[in-house]
C-alpha cells in the first residue's frame, strides 16, 4: 500500500470523511452516486481543494496538519471531465505544457512526447487548435498532456462522464492500453459501473461522504452485502487466460482460477490474457451436472454465501472448483428455485454460465 | 497652427496608457480573484469617475496636487511649489480619470475564464506567477485591447479635469482639448475645425480598427 488518503471535513451540507490505501500500482476506482463526494476527495489529493486530513504517496507526506503542498508542487497528473485544454495553445503546446516544466527543469523523463502519441493516437492533431477537435480527441491530449508532466500520480476524474456514446467507446481502449503500460498509480473517479469493471484493478466505494468498501476489485464484486451487488447489472471480472481453441465451432477455451469457459471468437493465441466479466444474472446454478442443456459452460463449484436481495431474488456467491477454492462469481437466483433445490452455503452446485463479457487485454 | 498640443496629448495619453496597463492589470486581477468582501468597495471608487462631473474629480485633485496638499509636499522634495499646473499632475489626473476604462474590460476579460484553466495549470506544475502570464493574460487578451484602446481615447477628449488641474500652459498642459476650447474663444475657427475635424477622424479610426482587432482575436488567431 503506498497511498495513503484520508480527508474529513464539512462539504456543503453534509459531512465528508474519506480513509482509504491504495497499491502504488495499476487503477484505484472511487466509485459511487453523483454527489458522494468523489471528485471532492480527488480535489483535495491534488490541493486544488483543502479540507482537513493527510495524504501520503510512498511515504512522501504532501498534506499532515499544517503541511499543506501546494498543487503546483504536487507531482501529480490530473485530467478534468471537460478536458479543460488551453484554448490558446496548440495541440503541441498543450501536450507540452507541463513537460517544459518538470522535464526541462530536469525531472527525469520517463514518458516522452513520441510515446504519448503513439499511445493516444495523437499524430494528426498536433499542429491543431484544440478548438477544432471533437469531444473525445479533447479528452485523449488532455490525457497525453497529463502523462508527459511525468506524474507520479494520475488523477482522473471522470473524464468519460462528458462524452457521448461513441466517444465513450473510442476513447476506452486508449485507457485500457495506458492501464496495462503505466507504472504510476492512478485514481480514477467514475459512477459508471461498466467502466469501473473495464479499467480498475481496486475499488473505493463511497456513499455521502463515507467509505462503505475498499478493497480488490474482485473481491468486492463478490461481496453480496455491498450495494453494488443489488444493481440489476452486478457481477464479476475475472482475469482469464486462453487455454486453447475449439476452431471447428470457432470457440476458444479461457482458463479462469477454478475452471474453464468456452467462449465464442477468436480471443488471441493461447496465453493471451483476457478480462471476462461475468453478470449475476448470467448465472444460474444446479445441484447435478446438467444434461440435455444448451449452455455449454457448467462449472463445478461450491455456494460461499448468500444473501437474500427482496421478496424475488437471492444473491448466491460460488467459487469455483469442487473444492470451492478458485474464483469467486455472483449467481442471481429465484427465491423460490433456491428453496425448492434445498441449497445453502458449503454445497457443491454447477454454475451455469449463460454469457460473457470479454472487457479487456491486460498485459 | 500649432503641432505641441496635438504631440502633448499623444504624449500624455501614451504615458498614461502604459501606467494604466502596469497598475491597472493586478488592480483587475485583484478584482477578478479576492474573495475580500470589500472589494466592490474598491471596484466602486474605481468607477466613479464614469459618474462624476470631471469638474469634481479636478476639484478633489487640486485640492490633492496644491501647495497645501500631499502633492505639494511631494513636489518640495524636487523644489517645485505644486504638482497643479503640470505635466506630471496631468498624468495623475489623467490615470485616476481614465482608470475604469481600463480596469473594467480587463477584469471582465479576466473572470471570463474561470477557475478551470488555472486549475489545469497548476496540475501541469506552472508556479501562480508563471501561470499569471502563460495562462491569464493570454486568454484575457481581449480585454487587455480594449482596455489599452479605451483608456487611450479617453484621455485623448478629457477636457474638464484638466482645465481644473492642469490650466492652459502650452508645452505644459495644453493639451487638444483645451487648445480647440482656446481658438474658438478667440475666435479661430479654422483652426477650431481643422483640430475638431482631426478628432473626429481620429477616434472614428480608433474605434474601427478595435473592433476589427477584437473579431479577429475573437476568431482564435494564435
Amino acid at each position: 500500500m503506498s497511498l495513503s488518503v484520508h480527508f474529513h471535513g464539512t462539504l456543503g451540507r453534509f459531512e465528508l470523511d474519506v480513509a482509504f490505501e491504495a497499491p502504488g500500482r495499476g487503477i484505484t476506482a472511487l466509485f459511487g452516486p453523483s454527489g458522494c463526494g468523489k471528485t471532492s476527495v480527488l480535489r483535495c489529493a491534488a490541493g486544488l481543494q483543502r479540507l482537513n486530513g493527510r495524504f501520503a504517496l510512498d511515504g512522501d507526506v504532501w498534506q499532515e496538519g499544517r503541511t499543506f503542498r501546494p498543487t503546483h508542487k504536487r507531482p501529480i497528473g490530473y485530467v478534468f471531465q471537460e478536458a479543460s485544454l488551453f484554448p490558446h495553445l496548440s495541440v503541441r503546446t498543450n501536450l507540452l505544457f507541463g513537460h517544459r516544466r518538470t522535464v526541462g527543469r530536469g525531472v527525469p523523463e520517463h514518458i516522452r512526447l513520441d510515446d504519448v502519441v503513439d499511445l493516444l493516437g495523437l499524430g494528426h492533431l498536433l499542429d491543431r487548435s484544440p478548438e477544432h477537435l471533437s469531444g473525445g480527441e479533447r479528452q485523449r491530449v488532455g490525457v497525453g498532456r497529463a502523462l508527459l508532466s511525468q506524474p507520479r500520480l494520475l488523477l482522473m476524474d471522470e473524464p468519460l462522464a462528458a462524452l457521448d456514446r461513441f466517444s465513450k467507446e473510442e476513447i476506452l481502449p486508449y485507457l485500457e492500453r495506458l492501464h496495462g503500460v503505466l507504472s504510476v498509480p492512478v485514481l480514477y473517479v467514475s459512477h459508471d459501473i461498466a467502466e469501473v469493471e473495464r479499467l480498475a484493478d481496486h475499488l473505493v466505494l463511497l456513499r455521502q461522504g463515507r467509505v462503505v468498501a475498499a478493497g480488490p476489485m474482485q473481491e468486492l464484486q463478490a461481496d453480496p452485502t455491498l450495494p453494488i451487488a443489488r444493481m440489476p447489472e452486478a457481477g464479476v471480472t475475472l482475469p482469464a487466460v486462453v487455454a486453447g481453441r475449439e476452431d471447428a465451432y470457432g470457440l476458444t477455451l479461457l482458463r479462469l482460477d477454478g475452471g474453464q469457459l468456452l467462449v465464442p471468437g477468436d480471443l488471441g493465441p493461447q496465453g493471451t490474457a483476457r478480462r471476462a466479466r461475468i453478470a449475476a444474472s448470467d448465472v444460474s446454478l444446479a445441484r447435478n451436472p446438467p444434461e440435455g442443456s444448451t449452455i455449454l459452460n457448467a462449472l463445478p463449484a461450491r455456494i460461499v454465501a448468500a444473501e437474500r436481495q427482496d421478496e424475488v431474488q437471492m444473491m448466491a456467491v460460488v467459487a469455483l472448483g469442487e473444492e470451492g477454492r478458485g474464483a469467486r462469481m455472483l449467481a442471481r437466483v429465484t427465491r423460490k428455485s433456491w428453496d425448492a433445490l434445498g441449497l445453502s452455503p458449503g454445497q457443491p452446485v454447477y454454475a451455469q454460465v449463460k454469457g460473457v463479457a470479454l472487457v479487456q487485454e491486460t498485459m | 497652427m500649432s503641432w505641441q498640443p496635438i504631440i502633448l496629448t499623444l504624449e500624455l495619453a501614451a504615458l498614461t496608457t502604459v501606467i494604466l496597463l502596469i497598475v491597472g492589470t493586478p488592480l483587475a486581477w485583484w478584482l477578478a480573484r479576492s474573495g475580500a468582501w470589500w472589494k466592490e468597495a474598491v471596484a466602486t471608487v474605481v468607477a466613479l469617475p464614469l459618474v462624476l462631473p470631471p469638474t469634481v474629480l479636478g476639484f478633489y485633485l487640486l485640492m490633492l496636487l496644491g501647495p497645501n496638499g500631499p502633492g505639494g509636499w511631494l513636489a518640495s522634495l524636487w523644489g517645485a511649489r505644486s504638482m497643479a499646473f503640470t505635466f506630471e499632475g496631468l498624468v495623475i489626473g489623467s490615470v485616476l480619470y481614465s482608470m475604469p476604462f481600463v480596469v473594467q474590460p480587463i477584469r471582465n476579460a479576466f473572470e471570463a475564464f474561470g477557475d478551470r484553466p488555472l486549475e489545469a495549470a497548476a496540475t501541469l506544475r506552472a508556479s501562480p506567477l508563471d501561470t499569471f502570464f502563460t495562462v491569464a493574460v493570454p486568454l484575457a487578451r481581449r480585454g487587455f485591447l480594449t482596455g489599452a484602446v479605451l483608456g487611450f481615447a479617453h484621455t485623448m477628449g478629457e477636457f474638464g479635469v484638466v482645465l481644473m488641474i492642469g490650466g492652459n500652459i502650452p508645452g505644459q498642459t495644453k493639451v487638444l482639448s483645451v487648445a480647440i476650447y482656446d481658438y474658438v474663444e478667440t475666435l479661430q475657427w479654422d483652426e477650431a475645425h481643422l483640430l475638431a475635424g482631426g478628432m473626429l477622424v481620429f477616434s472614428f479610426t480608433v474605434i474601427l480598427t478595435m473592433m476589427m482587432l477584437e473579431k479577429r482575436i475573437g476568431r482564435g488567431g494564435r
